[in-house]
Parts: C-alpha cells; structure tokens; sequence
C-alpha cells in the first residue's frame, strides 16, 4: 500500500503527475457543478414548499433543469471521470496511457458543461434533464450534451487503456483489485451507456435542426437506456468505492472474491434492460417485454446489490474481527471507526441507499405497483436515497480520502469534515422519506404548484402532506448545510490547505485527515492462519454474525414495505 | 497477507463461499425469484395491471375520434369543458393537451370502459386523484385501459409529465355516479 502514498516516487514521477493532475482537474469541475447544483437544489426546494413558493412558475422548471444536468450528469460523471483515473493509474501504479487525450476530454466535457449551462440560464432549454421529445430545446442544448459525452467516452477509453499498459508493464502482481474491478464494470457499464447516448442524442440533435423526425416513445425508450444505465454505473462505481472505503478505514476483507466479483458481473449482464422501469405505465410496450425488462431478467441485478449488501458489512466485520474487535456480535461494530468521515460515509451510504433507495427502487419497478408510483414524488423521494444519499455520499466520503491522498493536502476544518456525513446523509434521508411519503398521496413530481390556482378545477390535498412538505424542506435545507460543509472543506483544503509533509506518523497527522492514514489498518491484518481460528470461534450465526442478523432486518424491512405496496395497489379502481 | 478491496489478490481467487454467504446469497436468489412471480401472478388474479390496448395513432386522427365521442355523448358543460357521459362498456376518450384534459368524464360506479389516453402535442402524464392512478400518455400512441370504477364521486385528473410551462394548470374531472338502477 506504500505506492498510495508515493512519498518518494523515484520512478515516473512525471507520470504520476500526469494522474494526479487529472483527477484535481475532474474532481474540481464536480464540485463547481455540486455548487451549482446545490445553489439550484435549494432554490427548487423553496419553491416546492408551498408555504414559501419562491421561484415564478417559468423560473421553477428552468432552475429544476439547472438541479438535474448538475447534479446528475456533470457533478457525478466529473467525479467519476476521478474515480476512473485513481483505480486505473493509482491503485495499479501505473502511468495514465493517453494523458494529452485526458486532457482533451476534459476540455470536451468542460465545453459541453458550458453550453449546457448558458442554454438552461437563458431560457432555450426549459425542457427538464430527460428533455422528453417532442418538448423542444435550442440545438445548442443536445449539442453541448454531445460534447460532454464524447468526453466522457473518451475518459473510458483511456482508463482501458491504462489497465493494458498497467499489465504489459507490471506494475502489480497478481490480479487486478476488487476496487478496480468494480471500477472496470463501471467503465463497461458507461461504455454500453454512453452508445446509447449517442443513439438517441444524435438524432434528438438532428431533430432539433428540423432535419428529421423522432417518435415520442422510441426517445423514452432508448433515453432511459442512457438514462438507466448511467445509474447503473453510479451504482457500481459507488460500491467500488464502498470496498475502498472499508478497506482504507476498517481494514474491511475481501470475503470472497469469487463472490463480490460476480455480483459485479451480473451488473453488466442485464444492464441494457434496465430503461423497462421507466415505462411500465407507458402504451408502446406490452406486459411480457415489461415483466422481463423490468426485472432485469429475473431480478439478476438486484441479486447482485443483494450480495454486494452482505459482503460489504461482512468484510468490515471480518476484517475488525481479525484485527482483536472480536468481542459478541456488536463488538466490532461498536468499536469501528465511526469518528472517521470516511467510515461514516461508507456506512451511511450503504444503510440509506439499501433500506430507502435500493428497497423502494424495487418496489416501484414492479410492473403493476409503478402504477400507484409512476411520476410521483415517491420517484424523486427514491432517487434522493440512491443517488444522493448513497452514491453522492460515498463519493464526499471518498474525497476525504483523496484530498491527503491525491492533493497531498492536510484536510481544512477537520472537525467539521467529521460532522459532514452526518449532517448530510439525515438531512438527505428525512427530505427523501417525506417526498416518498408525499408520493404515496399522488403528488406529482416536477410541479410548480399544487394548490392547482387557476385550474380549471380543484384538486386539495390531505393535510398532512403539508406536514411532509414540511419535513421535506427541513430535510432538504439540512442536507444542503451538509452539502455546503462538503464544499467548504473540500475547496478550503485544497486551494488554501496545508501540505501533507513527508511525516506521515500519528502524531504529525492526527485531527488533521482521516484515522485510517496513519492507523493504516488495512496493513496490520494477520495471515490465514489467523482467519482459520477466527472462523472457528463462532456458533449458528457463522464468522460474521453481526452482518447476518442486520442483512435479516433489511430483508424483513424489504418484504413489509414490498407487500404494503401490493395492498395499497389493489385498493385502486380495476385497471387492465 | 489478507486481501483488500484494494490488493490484487496473489493466485486463484476463485474459492468456495463461506456458508454464512451461500445462505445470504440462496435467500437473496429466492427472494428474486419472489419479486419476479408476483408480476405473472398479478396478472392472472391481480385487479389491476398496466396492459391495456395499445396502438399508434395519428394525433389529428385521434382528436377527431375524442369529437365525435363528444359530440355523441355530451350531457352538459361543467368550467367551460363539455361532460360527457358515455354508456357502460363503451371506449371512453381523454386528450392531454397545453394545457387541458378533455374531456370531462361522467362514468357509472361498476360498470367497465374502456379509457383511451393520448396526446395531441408533447408527453402528458395521467394521474388520477385521490386514486394516485398514474398513466404515461404520449402523443401519437393511444392506451385503452379497461377500467372499472369502484368507487363513486369527483375524481381530478392531474397532468404528472412536465409539459411546458401551464403544466400546473392542467386539471380534468372524472364524475362517477351511482348506477342507476340503485338509485
Ligand atoms: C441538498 C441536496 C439536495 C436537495 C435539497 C435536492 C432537492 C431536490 C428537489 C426539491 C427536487 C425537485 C423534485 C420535484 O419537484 O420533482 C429535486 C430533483 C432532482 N434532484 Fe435533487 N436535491 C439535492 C441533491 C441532489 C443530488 C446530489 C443529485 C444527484 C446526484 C440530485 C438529483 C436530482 C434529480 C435528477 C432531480 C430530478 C429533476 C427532474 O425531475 O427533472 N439532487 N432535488
Ligand atoms: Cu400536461
């Protein structure tokens, strides 16, 4: 693990500068994006809430873009366009193959941000990030889209290219690590994704110059597939992280390889399936195409976070548990690293993204409960606890972890990155479980105003979605904080930190990075030998039973709520 | 030493599971399977079910049919919008449009229709309240959902798919009346 910190890199320092270069570069364009992003989220936010309703109409759908093309496009491929580089050319030791065309790309992504973004602000593309034809935006719009993914494609290539020149020129032994191996499912994943932006932006592009026709359903089609797909790699990108982040602050296992490995294929297998969930309610396609689709071929991809949610709290356990935290069930749990924002991310992402967004997810995308979910607040109130409470948390966990490593920066406000995860990740929660249950009432996602004044008829709602209005813009205000304390360490740290120094003891670095750098659990783990008795010493509940009896609460949490909504749907007129 | 997420793992890593993941990983797998019969299940006993009938249509097409239907129909105007209330078991119309439902609906507590949804210029999303009945409606496709009303009084339709900017506006009504026998 010495080559994380590269003290002293005697060979290929250029090279290393090269990786380190380019992952500021991309992790400085996500945070200006999260800044926009988050600026807009409040903006959205204040609106929504009806009691303060602050945006115009015109300006809430524009500034509603402005939150989405942020947020989910440019803030997570930036970062992970970073995560790319590191597991590529930092865990392998290895030079980036293509750095001027990393450069390129970026400047390709940058450009396409921009147009994006001068588009959405002056009125030529109130057209919401899916920019469902035939809604039409200024060419510019599908234009600069284009260029962010070529970009990005481009990024794929080289860290494809980095693994090959990493192995012709062995800078590691053995095979590639879990980390990187999820991260290569990622890039496959976004290599898969990204045809399928091409196959829709294109055309929508030629579209918008009067130059040819798109039919309304194929766009929702082949857009989800890109759509989808893209969450599919902020899935497996974020559990990559989830393994690294155990790893550098728990010291967590590789339980299996066999296992976590194969969960990640299962996520390329089916990925091109995964656009069905967003059309199960619509009239282009049948029941047969949406049963199949819609599970992703019999559920194969939720088996796989299925697995990952196992073997992640698994490894942390193992891996306490053999460094002597061996005491009763919780033991290791109780004393894990929780003062550590790195290990809280990890946690707080994996149980949020697991309990809210990943059960949810799978409630909604059965074919007939999307019925009662469809296009509801119940939609963005899940994709808060995916995408935001699980992979945008991970990825701030990660950047505590990057800023010492990457940046060789002391991290700023130390005592206030610890809070951080906290802050943020129950805010997050309490704002997406209110929409949800907001949801649950029919109101409608993306509206500017439901009191309905000036509809031709009336529509009030219970009463006590005032209450989860409420509780949403708390929530979502509180998140907001945590997000704004994100920024503020992160852009403190690395433009005004202090260098790390070549002292990389305890006592130099403590209360100013993460535990996990200088405790360096991951390197104090014993050998086999040590496992072999470990595994022996427990009973009915096996070697990690603090992880068995919280993947059977998850699984009781799963099956409640996933027939509450089979109840709840069957209340409903008869539909067929 | 032990592998982490982040050491390449020395040798064959292809190794046999720990039985504490062999039992996650078979309830998780049965569990799938679960979650995917429900689906076939659901629509051999289930009373609800996206299917309907589905075709394409020509938006100009369509909205000469929703006039006719009109036309043949109307009992009455209610906010400046006809009321239209067909016979039990008959196709029923409803256009989305910037920035309308039409038109507004007056149906019998019982009986089944069939609800033909689409629309006449961008994507509109139908959602029926308090019933949170939620249909994608997109133009030049026409959805002909068999329903059946369970229940009588004012129900509002609320447009859920963003459709420029008067998309808040958009408000209809579906009447259900009691049959008329039971009156
Ligand atoms: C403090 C943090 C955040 C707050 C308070 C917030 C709040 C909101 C609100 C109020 C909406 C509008 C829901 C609606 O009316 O339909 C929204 C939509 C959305 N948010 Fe966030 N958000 C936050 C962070 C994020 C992040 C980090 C991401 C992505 C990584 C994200 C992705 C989205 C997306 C994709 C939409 C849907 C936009 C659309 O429907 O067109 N949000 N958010
Ligand atoms: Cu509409």
């Amino acid at each position: 693990m010495k080559t994380l910190f590269r003290r002293c890199p005697t060979t290929g320092l250029a090279v290393h500068k090269d990786a380190d270069a380019l992952i500021k570069a991309n992790a400085v364009a996500a945070t200006v994006a999260l800044l926009v992003g988050g600026v807009a989220a409040v903006l959205v936010l204040l609106t929504r809430w009806q009691a303060v309703h602050l945006l115009s109409d015109v300006w809430f759908y524009r500034i509603l873009t402005v939150h989405g093309m942020n947020m989910l496009i440019f803030f997570i491929l930036f970062f992970e366009m970073a995560v790319l580089y590191f597991a590529s050319a930092v865990l392998l030791n290895s030079r980036v193959a293509a750095p001027k065309t990393g450069w390129i790309a970026f400047a390709l992504m940058v450009a396409g941000a921009l147009i994006v973004e001068w588009t959405m602000l002056t009125g030529r593309a109130d057209v919401l990030f899916t920019s469902y034809v035939p809604l039409k935006a200024h060419w510019a719009f599908y234009l600069g889209v284009i260029l962010f993914a070529v970009g990005a494609i481009l990024v794929t290539t080289i860290f494809f290219a980095t693994l090959v020149v990493a192995k012709r020129e062995k800078t590691y032994a053995g095979s590639v690590p879990l980390v990187t191996f999820g991260a290569i499912t990622a890039a496959i994943i976004a290599a898969i994704t990204l045809l399928h932006g091409a196959a829709i932006y294109i055309p929508t592009f030629l579209w918008s110059l009067g130059l040819m026709d798109v039919d309304p359903q194929v766009y929702r089609l082949v857009w989800w597939g890109l759509g989808h797909s893209s969450q599919q790699i902020n899935v497996a990108a974020m559990v990559a992280i989830w393994y690294l982040l155990g790893a550098l602050t728990a010291g967590a296992v590789v339980v299996n390889e066999k296992i976590s490995r194969t969960a990640f294929v299962l996520y390329i297998l089916f990925i091109s399936m995964a656009s069905a969930h967003h059309l199960l309610v619509d009239p282009g396609f049948g029941p047969s195409w949406k049963v199949v689709n819609t599970s992703y071929f019999m559920y194969m991809a939720v088996l796989a976070s299925m697995l990952h949610g196992f073997t992640v709290p698994a490894g942390i356990e193992m891996g306490m548990r053999l460094r002597g935290f061996t005491q009763g069930i919780f033991g290791w749990l109780r004393r894990a690293p929780w003062h550590d924002p790195g290990f809280s991310s990890l946690c707080l992402s994996l149980v949020v993204f697991g309990f809210v967004g990943g059960i949810t997810g799978v409630t909604f995308g059965t074919e007939q409960i999307n019925i009662v979910a469809h296009n509801t607040l119940r939609i963005p109130g899940h994709f808060h606890a995916t995408v935001v409470s699980g992979t945008a948390m991970a990825f701030m966990g990660a950047t505590y972890y990057l800023i010492p490593l990457v940046f060789r920066k002391k991290i700023s406000f130390y005592g206030m990155a610890k809070w951080q995860p906290w802050v943020f990740s129950a805010g997050m929660l309490v704002f997406s479980m209110a929409m949800t249950f907001a949801g649950t009432f029919g109101v409608p996602r993306r509206h500017w105003d439901i009191t309905f004044s000036g509809a031709p008829f009336g529509v009030e709602y219970s009463p006590a979605v005032d209450l989860l209005f409420a509780l949403m813009a708390a929530g979502g205000l509180v998140a907001a904080v945590g997000g704004a304390m994100y920024i503020l360490v992160t852009v403190v740290s690395v433009f005004f930190g202090k260098p790390l120094g070549d002292d990389l003891s305890e006592s130099a670095l403590a209360g100013s990075v993460p535990p996990g750098l200088y405790t360096r659990p991951f390197a104090e783990l014993p050998t086999d030998d040590d496992e072999a008795a470990q595994l022996k010493e427990h009973g009915r509940l096996g070697p990690m039973p603090g992880t068995m009896i919280l993947v059977a609460v998850f699984f009781l949490a799963f099956v409640v709520y996933y027939f509450a909504n089979w109840k709840l749907l069957s209340a409903m007129w008869q539909i067929g | 030493m032990h592998a982490t997420g982040i050491t390449p793992p020395q040798g064959v890593w292809w190794k046999p599971a720990h039985k504490s993941e062999k039992v996650w990983a078979t309830i998780a797998f049965v569990w799938c399977m679960v979650l995917f019969a429900m689906m076939p299940f659901w629509h051999l006993r289930g009373g609800q079910n996206p299917s309907g009938i589905r075709a394409k249509v020509d938006p100009l097409a369509y909205q000469a049919r929703v006039m006719e239907f009109i036309q043949d129909y109307q009992v009455g105007t209610d906010a400046g919008f006809p009321v239209v209330a067909p016979p039990p078991g008959s196709d029923v119309y409803l256009i989305g449009q910037m920035w309308a439902w039409l038109p507004v609906l007056q149906l019998e507590k019982g009986a089944e229709y069939t609800l033909h949804l689409s629309a006449l210029d961008v994507n509109h999303g139908f959602n029926l309240y308090p019933f949170n009945v939620n249909f994608q409606v997109v133009p030049g496709y026409d959805y002909g959902l068999r329903i059946v009303p369970t229940e009588a009084g004012e129900y509002g339709v609320v447009c859920n798919e963003f459709c420029g900017v008067g998309h808040h506006l958009m408000v209809g009504k579906v009447i259900v009346t009691e049959p008329e026998g039971a009156q």
